[in-house]
């Protein structure tokens, strides 16, 4: 009885699923392509009637899938009441149509959701193992695993301080959900957010936040930008590796993701902030940086190098010979780190659109460009082309187009991908040398300067024709020439951001200083961090 | 008996066991070690990191061989690791009171 009973449940589901299917199917035939010009010639109706939705309306509303755009717009009249109800004499007609376009979108679009799923699991590859294997290539044998853990502790760190109060902190503020201190705005506006929003995650979950995407959940967004916030730190280790304590590493990290990362990301990346110039019609400072370039790059590489200075140099600088051990793994970090990079800059469009299709060629091209410079300029000035040119240059030209990628053209990456095979080699080469400091595996080189000039370079090579949101909040700034006001715009989002990162990482290393010192002793130093602070070795027998 | 002690370029070392080869020399130990004579270290640049090589890759042969084989060992070592250049090595050449074959127990020249 129970199996016939299922059996019965069983077909008459298919059959109400295929009923369904066909449905929707004739949905789309009736459609077609003039479903928005239909829907266009309808008269303005008055707020919150009982109208049902028209087909066009709903064809409409689907299309906005498509084009990653607002799928309640074509419910609502030209001041954004809405026309139409999904309720019929108190009886919901369709309740997940009624769901999909209630006051916030509650599902999200399964396309631009498995391109984000996916983008998400890339960026985390470019730090376990991408990044790890590139810094544990670079260091000395005794060493190998301390980068190893700083990049495995800084993971688990950033994820917990993430859902406590990151996320919220960046992401948050004017709208978004209310945590336990009952506030939804920003503790200073559009540059420092409130940790109270999104407390503990409070009101993240599967359904779309519209403010930063109609189609993707924001749990998935959340976990995607938190990857960002887990790489960024893990490129200071670059700076100060072979000469940190873990536990100054633990202290100075918290700190900084709190107080630096979190502001930077909020003012550049927030949807109030005070340097997002394609999202923030207010923006004070009409900045662009599509994937990263000042929020993830030059933040880590400016901090590395002042958090550098103040550790000082590694014993033995100058005299003993502290080339990497293993080219090998620092080959593989950074091949790693490329693949990874896809959903890094492409991922950054929040959708598999026409912006995310542009910014993976963008990369392409900007990368694999890099990758040919940098050994190039090896060849002629050094005499060798260098495996650890290859790999600096890939990488130099994966940071250079992060800002861009998703607002320039192929040609403008062309350009980038030269200036990044150049300039990073030059500060590698020779200013690092001039200025004598010791910046272990070049963080600041590659990822300070390089992030720098992509951020410079964004303003020079934005194109409308690359990203239509350009020709919005920016469409004076973005003249498609390439001394265009954005380029003014850009300086100013570098100097702002620069004074942040020099005077943030000196006050939170002397505080970190304070409280745990920041080298080990003499003796650990010498005899290595792997087998001191971590009691293992990375190569045994 | 006499132990010859030879300290040569790494890249050399196929050449010289050929040469004591050809003139009868059964065996030898080598190590890879590390030293500076009159070539000292030099400085290189990494990456625009300068830092100083002090001792340089060397390779140390060693072999015990019968008085009247000594002058001959030494001979062949030299022709076969000569460059020319600053860093060619030295060869040390000792005298050695007693030698034994573990296996068989044959002492002096027997042994060696």
């Amino acid at each position: 009885m129970k199996r016939y009973l299922l059996t019965l449940a069983l077909i008459t589901g298919t059959a109400l699923g295929l009923t369904s299917l066909r449905a929707q199917t004739n949905t789309m035939a009736m459609g077609g392509t003039n479903a928005m010009a239909m829907a266009a010639t309808n008269a303005p109706v008055a707020a919150w009637t009982t109208n049902a939705p028209t087909m066009e309306q709903r064809m409409e509303s689907v299309e906005a899938y498509f084009q990653n755009a607002d799928p309640t717009a074509p419910y609502k009249d030209t001041n954004g009441n809405w026309t139409v109800n999904f309720g019929l004499a108190g009886n919901i007609i369709n309740t997940n149509l009624a769901n999909s376009v209630g006051a916030n979108v509650s599902f999200p679009g399964a396309g631009h959701n498995a391109w984000l799923l996916t983008s998400t699991a890339l960026v985390l590859f470019m730090t376990l193992p991408g990044l790890a294997l590139f810094y544990g290539g670079l260091v000395r044998k005794k060493n190998v695993l301390s980068v190893l853990a700083q990049c495995f502790l800084i993971t688990g760190l950033t994820t917990i301080l993430w859902v406590i109060c990151s996320y919220g902190m960046i992401f948050g503020g004017d709208g978004t959900p209310t945590g336990p201190l009952g506030m939804t705005h920003d503790w200073i506006k559009g540059i420092m957010g409130n940790p109270g929003v999104c407390w503990m995650f409070k009101g993240v979950t599967s359904a779309p936040n519209p403010g930063y995407s109609y189609w993707v959940s924001e749990n998935v967004y959340s976990m995607f930008q938190l990857m960002f916030a887990i790489i960024t730190p893990a490129l200071i280790v670059g700076s100060i590796a072979e000469r940190m304590k873990f536990s100054a590493i633990f202290v100075f990290m918290t700190l900084w993701i709190l107080l630096v990362y979190n502001t930077q990301g909020h003012m550049v990346w927030g949807v109030n902030g005070m340097m997002n110039g394609c999202w923030n019609a207010n923006a004070t400072i009409h900045g662009l940086d599509f994937a990263g370039g000042t929020v993830v790059h030059m933040s880590s590489g400016w901090s590395g190098l002042v958090l550098c200075i103040i550790l000082g140099k590694r014993l033995g600088f100058g005299k003993e010979n502290f080339t990497p051990h293993s080219i090998v793994l620092t080959y593989i970090g950074a091949s790693m780190l490329w693949v990874g990079w896809y959903g890094f800059n492409s991922g950054s469009a929040v959708a598999g659109d026409v912006i995310a299709a542009n910014a993976f060629t963008t990369t392409t091209i900007a990368t694999a460009v890099g990758s040919f410079v940098w050994p190039m300029w090896d060849w002629i000035v050094k005499g060798k082309p260098t495996v650890l040119g290859f790999c600096s240059g890939a990488v130099a030209g994966l940071v250079l187009i992060t800002p861009a990628c998703g607002y320039v053209l192929p040609s403008g990456a062309l350009w980038i991908g030269i200036a990044a095979g150049t300039i990073p080699w030059f500060f590698c080469y020779k200013v690092k040398g001039w200025l004598g400091m010791d910046d272990a595996l070049d963080a600041w080189s590659v990822h300070g300067i390089g992030g720098m000039c992509g951020a410079i370079m964004t303003g020079m090579f934005a194109r409308q024709a690359a990203n239509p949101n350009l020709a919005t909040n920016l469409s004076k700034y973005v003249t498609d020439k390439i001394f265009q006001p954005q380029l003014v715009e850009q300086l100013k989002t570098v100097v702002v951001s620069l004074v942040l990162f020099i005077v943030g990482t000196i006050v939170i290393a002397y505080i970190t200083k304070a409280l745990v010192g920041l080298r080990p002793t003499e003796e650990v130093e010498i005899q290595g961090l792997d087998i001191n602070e971590h009691g293992e070795e990375g190569y045994v027998g | 008996m006499k132990k010859i002690e030879a300290i040569i370029k790494p890249f050399k070392l196929e050449e010289v066991k050929d040469a004591l080869g050809e003139i009868g020399i059964e065996g030898m130990t080598v190590s890879e070690v590390k030293g500076f004579g009159r070539q000292k270290g030099h400085t290189e640049i990494y990456r625009g990191s300068e830092y100083t090589v002090d001792f340089l890759p060397k390779i140390k042969i060693e072999l015990v061989v019968a008085d009247n084989q000594a002058d001959a060992a030494v001979g062949a070592i030299i022709k076969a690791a000569k460059t020319g250049k600053i860093g060619d090595g030295k060869v040390f050449v000792a005298g050695i009171e007693q030698a034994v074959r573990i296996r068989t127990e044959e002492k002096g020249d027997a042994a060696v």
